[in-house]
């Protein structure tokens, strides 16, 4: 004990203490616990969701993503940073964009990148496909989002018979035949791997897969799950199992107004869960805070056998 | 002038191997709160070993075996523990006003320890590979961009969460508790509150904090 300790600690009663034993017995417990509770209880691993299940099992589901993302109206399409400069997605606080100013780092044009590019690596083997895309890439703006238009006005009337969608005829020209590729192809996997791939040969970025399926595919596989935002969102796990139980206090404030209507909601709880972090952090040096344990008492229950033992006239202990 | 002889005499000046290793503390120490602290070190020293396993074999591994799977239940459950003890931990310790005479920094590191290990738990999350990593990752990603943070940092992007996860957290998390052990050793455990005077019932004077 140096000078400065020997002089905090006067007057009080040392008594020997063995901080190693103390850790080798607290590791001991930790072993003992954990190893039990991995043995009894597992851990979750609910296998991930592909585009080909989503393809196969939700085709009508599949159609209406591919769609949304060929005419711009899918949630990526008009996201904003850092994926495109839509506003669709863009949040403030005040004035404030801070999402405005990290900038497009992870460019993303849904419709070339999700649909048109697959297509095209399909219709290099397949010419009436490869003619039905150079008409769709050939024709006017006005004309691309007539033909979007009647398809998704006929998707909204199309039966599903397995894996198969019947989209009723309309006036959508190429659509109707590269959205009919799409689904073959997302259904023998090849989306998935596409999306994956880049000009690197190993992969180990999820970006494109992942933000084709983040609407109605994974959503609708969520909820089961109770993962949606209203039911406490990403601090649940799959099974009975605890989840994220840490972030409880930050997924709170979405289940509340004005976080849970705003459409700056995120922004607004990371603002603040920044003020109540750093108001934390701080606890010491503020003011009222920093007396609050003596007020509250606590302390005495924590202490009950060294109070105890002073006697008077040393009843204030130290 | 011999330079290692300074180094090491500084060393132990700063830091007396008695100071850090001391055999005995105030009789007032005497609560099992006082173990709340060790135990967090516990699990996450627990954490490190069962997640270096993990690492060893690689992110796929736990998904086809067995063994595997065994390994990251106690990887599962060791941050459920570290969780829970270290959440006492800094209960305990507000409830004590451990940050009284000097000791402010001590629960800066410990408080900043605590927020750096979430994102190193949230990244762990993500590095899992199944459907919650997806989950989390395409409903995380909305907070992520709302602030401009995931221009630079993508939860989509598994390399880089897997990277954040396996190195950059946990030796930031490690560095942390390292840096709050020491500063309890070198300042020692903080004096229990003084009771108010029986005599008087006027509480005690407000407390340096």
């Amino acid at each position: 004990m140096n000078h400065s300790q020997s002089a905090y600690y006067r007057g009080i009663r040392m008594a020997p203490y063995d901080l190693v034993k103390e850790a080798l017995v607290a590791f001991g417990v930790v072993v003992v616990l954990v190893v039990a509770l991995a043995a009894l209880l597992s851990s979750p691993d609910e296998p991930p969701m592909t585009i080909a299940q989503v393809a196969q099992q939700t085709p009508l589901t599949f159609l209406n993503v591919a769609i949304g993302d060929l005419d711009g109206s899918g949630e990526i399409a008009s996201y904003g940073p850092p994926y495109n400069d839509g506003t669709g997605s863009v949040q403030h606080i005040g004035p404030i964009s801070l999402q405005e100013m990290g900038g497009v780092t992870i460019p993303i044009n849904t419709a070339q990148d999700f649909v048109i590019a697959p297509l095209r690596q399909v219709a290099q083997r397949d010419p009436s496909l490869a003619q039905e895309l150079a008409a769709f890439e050939a024709a006017t703006p006005q004309q691309r989002r007539d033909w979007e238009r009647a398809y998704r006005d006929a998707l909204a009337r199309a039966t599903v018979q397995g894996i198969e969608v019947v989209v009723p005829t309309g006036a959508y020209g190429p659509v109707g035949p590269m959205m009919a590729a799409l689904l073959q192809m997302g259904q023998d996997g090849g989306m998935d791997g596409f999306l994956l791939t880049s000009t690197h040969f190993y992969q180990t970025d999820y970006t494109r897969p992942l933000l084709f399926i983040q609407g109605d595919p994974l959503h609708d596989a969520a909820k089961q799950f109770h993962f949606l935002g209203t039911q406490w969102g990403m601090m649940n796990e799959t099974g009975s199992y605890p989840g994220q139980a840490w972030l409880w206090l930050y997924t709170f404030w979405y289940q509340i107004p004005p976080y849970s209507t705003s459409p700056n909601g995120d922004a607004l709880v990371w603002l603040t869960m920044a003020v109540l972090t750093v108001g934390l952090i701080l606890v010491p040096f503020i003011p009222g805070l920093n007396q609050l344990p003596r007020r509250l008492g606590v302390y005495r229950l924590i202490w009950r056998d060294w109070y105890r033992e002073q006697k008077p006239p040393n009843r204030e202990g130290a | 002038m011999n330079l290692t002889a300074k180094v090491r005499e500084r060393i132990l000046e700063a830091w007396p191997p008695k100071q850090l290793l001391p055999d005995e503390q105030p009789a007032y120490v005497h609560s099992y709160v006082y173990f709340l602290g060790i135990l967090t070190v516990g699990s996450f020293a627990m954490l490190v070993i069962s997640g270096v396993v993990l690492a060893a074999f690689g992110p796929q591994w736990w998904h086809v075996s067995a063994a595997g799977h065994f390994v990251n239940s106690i990887h599962f459950w060791s941050v459920q523990l570290f969780f829970f003890v270290m959440v006492l931990h800094l209960w305990a310790q507000f409830f004590m006003g451990a940050w009284r005479d000097g000791r402010q920094l001590t629960w800066v590191s410990g408080c900043v320890a605590f927020v750096v290990s979430i994102g190193t738990a949230f990244t762990g999350y993500l590095s899992q590979q199944n459907f919650d990593s997806q989950w989390i990752a395409v409903q995380g990603k909305d907070a992520m961009n709302a602030v401009g943070i995931g221009a630079f940092f993508n939860l989509l992007n598994f390399g880089q969460m897997y990277g954040f996860h396996i190195v950059i957290l946990p030796a930031i998390v490690g560095a942390l508790i390292a840096l709050h052990l020491l500063q309890v050793r070198l300042r020692g455990v903080v004096k229990p509150y003084p009771l108010p005077s029986p005599a008087s019932g006027q509480s005690v004077p407000e407390d340096r904090s």
